[in-house]
């Protein structure tokens, strides 16, 4: 009946299942191995800080600057969390302080879908609706001409990207609070809004400055939306305005027409390798951040 | 005191009510435009036909070579995952169950590693690729967003497994199981609903990457054909196209947005149909 | 009187705290035996001790002799799988496992090494009538067992146990959860088939004790108070909280 008995179906399972876990632990390892040693021969010939500061960026000449980029996507990155965050926080509060239990049910669908939309639709939406707008309206208002591809385009496409991610973490945190504790709030003659402000928001702090930590990291990978929307002009910016460039761009759009020149190849592996330590770093950070407060 | 207190309330609940209407605004927004500037380029002849010579320059044919690849190409990496990904989340929870801060090391290890932007996973595909001596190809392509997804399905397995209470190991070591018995023959039956919702989860992420599969997966204009040559994908048929000059391929675009994204609506659908209908013979504890 | 059971000098740490102290038990064969305390002390670690169900349990550590057939259990290359075959479980609540009503039973008969069709569903059909369950549920086999009662899922769970044909049954307070008729039947089922079993029950429930006892171990703080017939124990005990316990003092 069975090609194999019971003990041999153990080995069987047993081996595969150690097997799979090894790639999984090896995983980071090769990630990290994989892209520090093909950015190698540009860190040979640069050092980190120019790499880093300089602004000029002329690969054919051998000039590789990353500042432009890097700025660019700092800019877009924290300009969006800036704009989530508030949304974030006070309708992950209404939702689980205010609303109705029914309202949730209906809230968790919507993050499902805005969570799924695929970063390419988003990107179609910022060229439909996001780009049109800002320069048609938002910059004619402050006297700006603008085409509407700019890094304010970008940090909004991005900051409605990471609304589910945030607020489905905020409200899982305002969830895990107990009610007791709220309840004797309530109990001493404290109203609703002052509970909130005194006990929720206090209690709850370290999880929501994890949680916009953890939106950081995930918004400054974010690659095709924002490359769709952003301008894609290799320069500083000056206002939000501007176009701009950010790290993952540059790797989507120049990759596959480079390894003519090795180094180029070498300086987007470069870009790759930062954009994975920026990752792990802030979310090592926030993971530490909250198993100490959890001490608590 | 008490009334600046009560306007302060009011004031904030009106801000609070505000912000979850632009969520639900903004949502509205996303799909009417979608559809609206979708449907109206949207044929029959686009979701049935390869390209044509010419196509990008607004003459006929479709993007089925787009939703062939990606759906051959996310079921793919989806069952990858999935053979990969069970045996970890089972052996997580089964045999790992005495060593507790081992366990949560893996959970940190693949929380990190979900972190990690997928045009890093794009960048280190290629670069394995090379290094195996592979061109851009389906198989690539499978094998990026595969390592990809692998976090998201393994954790989010994970999180169902551990719900398994205790009683029914016991339950079942006490009728002389091993373990390798109670992880694929009970934790599974147990979870089924959960390891569904998370396979199709994965999938739906799997589908709609677009940054791991640009270097790795390459385009075609034809049907996929062979594990070794390359395939097109319909995030990537949507950015090329929109980077088209010519409006009517502009157009197709916004089409091919549409279709991407009720493919995706199609899969969340499923995921709560599903998961609802496996739920029967799960033991509610 | 034959012995079944012998355990020797058995402690069972949890982290730094010691929940089991020194335990010198027998327990005779085809009897019931009944563990009886108050709840918390440790009558549940002692019978999962008896089936090595505490190898699960990371922070317990165990430590002494725990004999069966004159063979100790924890000795290193025991066939636990073997073991735990020989004992029946039935928990404080069902835990039937995630399948159909048939398969719950079958699967147990797989594990026995029953293999072919015909004879198995001989065997369920046989294991269910003892477990009283046949007529409730004979034209719902194909069902999942989630839909069946509680009190059912325990009789389903006691059919299961049988059917890995074991020596011995290990009861953790299998009625607490369930209504008055099933736990009723539990109890008759026990004296039924005791000619055949060594039983051994945990309960904290004074009545169930005096009703199914053959024998009483009487536990309290981790240690074993009294052991002896449930005739002497609840007659003439010896032991001042032993006394104390039987007039109520405890509860």
């Amino acid at each position: 009946m069975y090609l194999l008995n019971r003990q041999q179906r153990h080995v069987v399972n047993y081996s595969w299942m150690l097997f799979s876990l090894l790639i999984i632990a090896f995983l980071p390892f090769m990630l990290f191995g994989g892209l520090y040693f093909k950015s190698f021969l540009l860190l040979k010939s640069y050092t980190l800080k120019d790499l880093i500061f300089s602004h000029s960026w002329h690969p054919s000449r051998g000039e590789f600057g990353f500042y432009p980029f890097i700025v660019g996507s700092v800019w877009v990155t924290l300009l969006a969390i800036i704009i989530s965050t508030p949304i974030c926080l006070l309708t992950a509060i209404n939702v689980t302080q205010y609303a109705k239990k029914r309202f949730l049910r209906i809230m968790h669908p919507v993050i499902d879908i805005l969570a799924g939309i695929p970063s390419v639709v988003y990107g179609v939406w910022g060229i439909l609706v996001i780009v049109p707008f800002i320069s048609h309206y938002l910059g004619p208002w402050f006297g700006i001409q603008t085409m509407g591809y700019s890094i304010l385009a970008g940090a909004l496409v991005l900051s409605v990207m990471i609304i589910p991610f945030i607020l489905n973490i905020m409200i899982e945190i305002f969830r895990t609070i107990p009610t007791e504790l709220k309840e004797a709030t309530l109990s001493l003659g404290a109203t609703k809004w002052q509970m909130v402000k005194h006990v929720l928001l206090r209690k709850a702090l370290p999880g929501i400055i994890a949680s916009v930590g953890f939106g950081l990291a995930r918004a400054f990978g974010e690659t095709m939306a924002v490359l769709m929307v952003v301008g894609n002009v290799i320069k500083v910016p000056h206002s939000v305005f501007d176009p701009g460039y950010t790290l993952p761009a540059l790797i989507a759009n120049n990759y596959g027409e480079v390894l003519s020149i090795p180094q180029y190849d070498s300086a987007l592996m470069f870009a790759a390798l930062l954009l994975l330590v920026v990752s792990l770093f802030f979310n090592l950070l926030m993971h530490f951040f909250i198993a100490r407060y959890n001490k608590y | 005191m008490k009334r600046t207190l009560k306007a302060e309330e009011t004031f904030f609940r009106i801000l609070m009510n505000l912000t979850t209407a632009i969520i639900l605004i903004i949502l509205g927004i996303i799909i009417y435009s979608v559809f609206e500037k979708g449907m109206k380029a949207l044929s029959w002849e686009m979701l049935t036909s390869v390209p044509s010579g010419g196509y990008y320059y607004g003459k006929g044919g479709g993007i089925l070579n787009a939703i062939v690849g990606s759906l051959v190409l996310a079921i793919g990496a989806t069952v990858l995952a999935f053979v990969i990904g069970l045996p970890v989340a089972l052996y997580m929870n089964v045999f790992l169950v005495r060593r507790k801060k081992l366990v949560n090391l893996i959970r940190f290890i693949l929380d990190l590693i979900w972190g990690v932007p997928s045009i890093v996973y794009g960048a280190f595909g290629f670069t394995l690729m090379v290094f195996i001596g592979l061109q851009t190809s389906l198989l690539a392509g499978i094998i990026t967003v595969t390592l990809f997804i692998l976090p998201i399905m393994i954790r989010s397995m994970d999180e169902i497994l551990r719900t398994v209470p205790m009683g029914l190991s016991e339950a079942t070591y006490s009728l002389g199981s091993n373990k390798s018995e109670l992880a694929f023959k009970i934790f599974t039956r147990q979870s089924v609903s959960g390891i569904i919702t998370a396979v199709l989860l994965s999938f739906g992420r799997a589908i709609g990457d677009a940054a791991s599969v640009l270097f790795t997966a390459g385009y075609t204009d034809n049907l996929p054909n062979s594990l070794m040559e390359p395939v097109a994908t319909l995030p990537l048929s949507i950015f090329f196209q929109l980077a088209s000059p010519v409006p009517e391929v502009q157009a197709r675009a916004y089409a091919s947005a549409l279709v991407l994204t009720v493919i995706i609506l199609i899969v969340s659908l499923f995921s709560r149909g599903l998961g609802k209908r496996y739920h029967k013979t799960k033991i509610n504890f | 009187m034959e012995t079944a059971i012998k355990i020797k000098n058995l402690n069972v740490f949890a982290g730094k705290t010691q929940i089991l102290h020194d335990i010198n038990v027998e327990i005779p064969k085809n009897k019931i035996t009944v563990i009886l305390g108050p709840s918390g002390c440790g009558k549940t670690t002692l019978l999962k001790c008896m089936n090595r169900l505490t190898d699960l349990y990371p922070e317990l550590k165990v430590s002494g002799e725990i004999l069966i057939n004159e063979k100790n259990i924890f000795e290193p290359g025991a066939d636990i799988s073997k073991l735990r075959q020989s004992m029946g479980l039935l928990s404080q609540r069902p835990y039937p496992l995630p399948m159909t009503i048939y398969n719950n039973i079958a699967y147990a008969l797989k594990l026995r090494g029953i293999r072919g069709r015909r004879k198995q569903s001989i065997l369920v059909m046989d294991y269910l009538r003892q477990a009283n369950l046949y007529e409730e549920v004979r034209k719902r086999l194909r069902e999942p067992a989630s839909r069946l009662s509680i009190g059912q899922q325990q009789r389903l769970c006691l059919a299961r146990g049988l059917a890995v044909n074991p020596d011995i049954i290990l009861a953790d307070e299998p009625t607490s959860a369930l209504d008055p008729i099933s736990s009723r039947f539990i109890d008759e089922k026990f004296q039924e088939i005791k000619p055949h079993f060594t039983i051994v029950v945990v309960t904290h429930v004074l009545r169930q004790a005096r009703r199914i006892a053959d024998n009483v171990i009487f536990m309290y703080m981790g240690e074993v108070v009294e052991q002896g017939p449930a005739k002497d124990f609840f007659e003439n005990p010896q032991e001042e909280k032993t006394k104390s316990y039987l007039e109520g003092m405890f509860n």
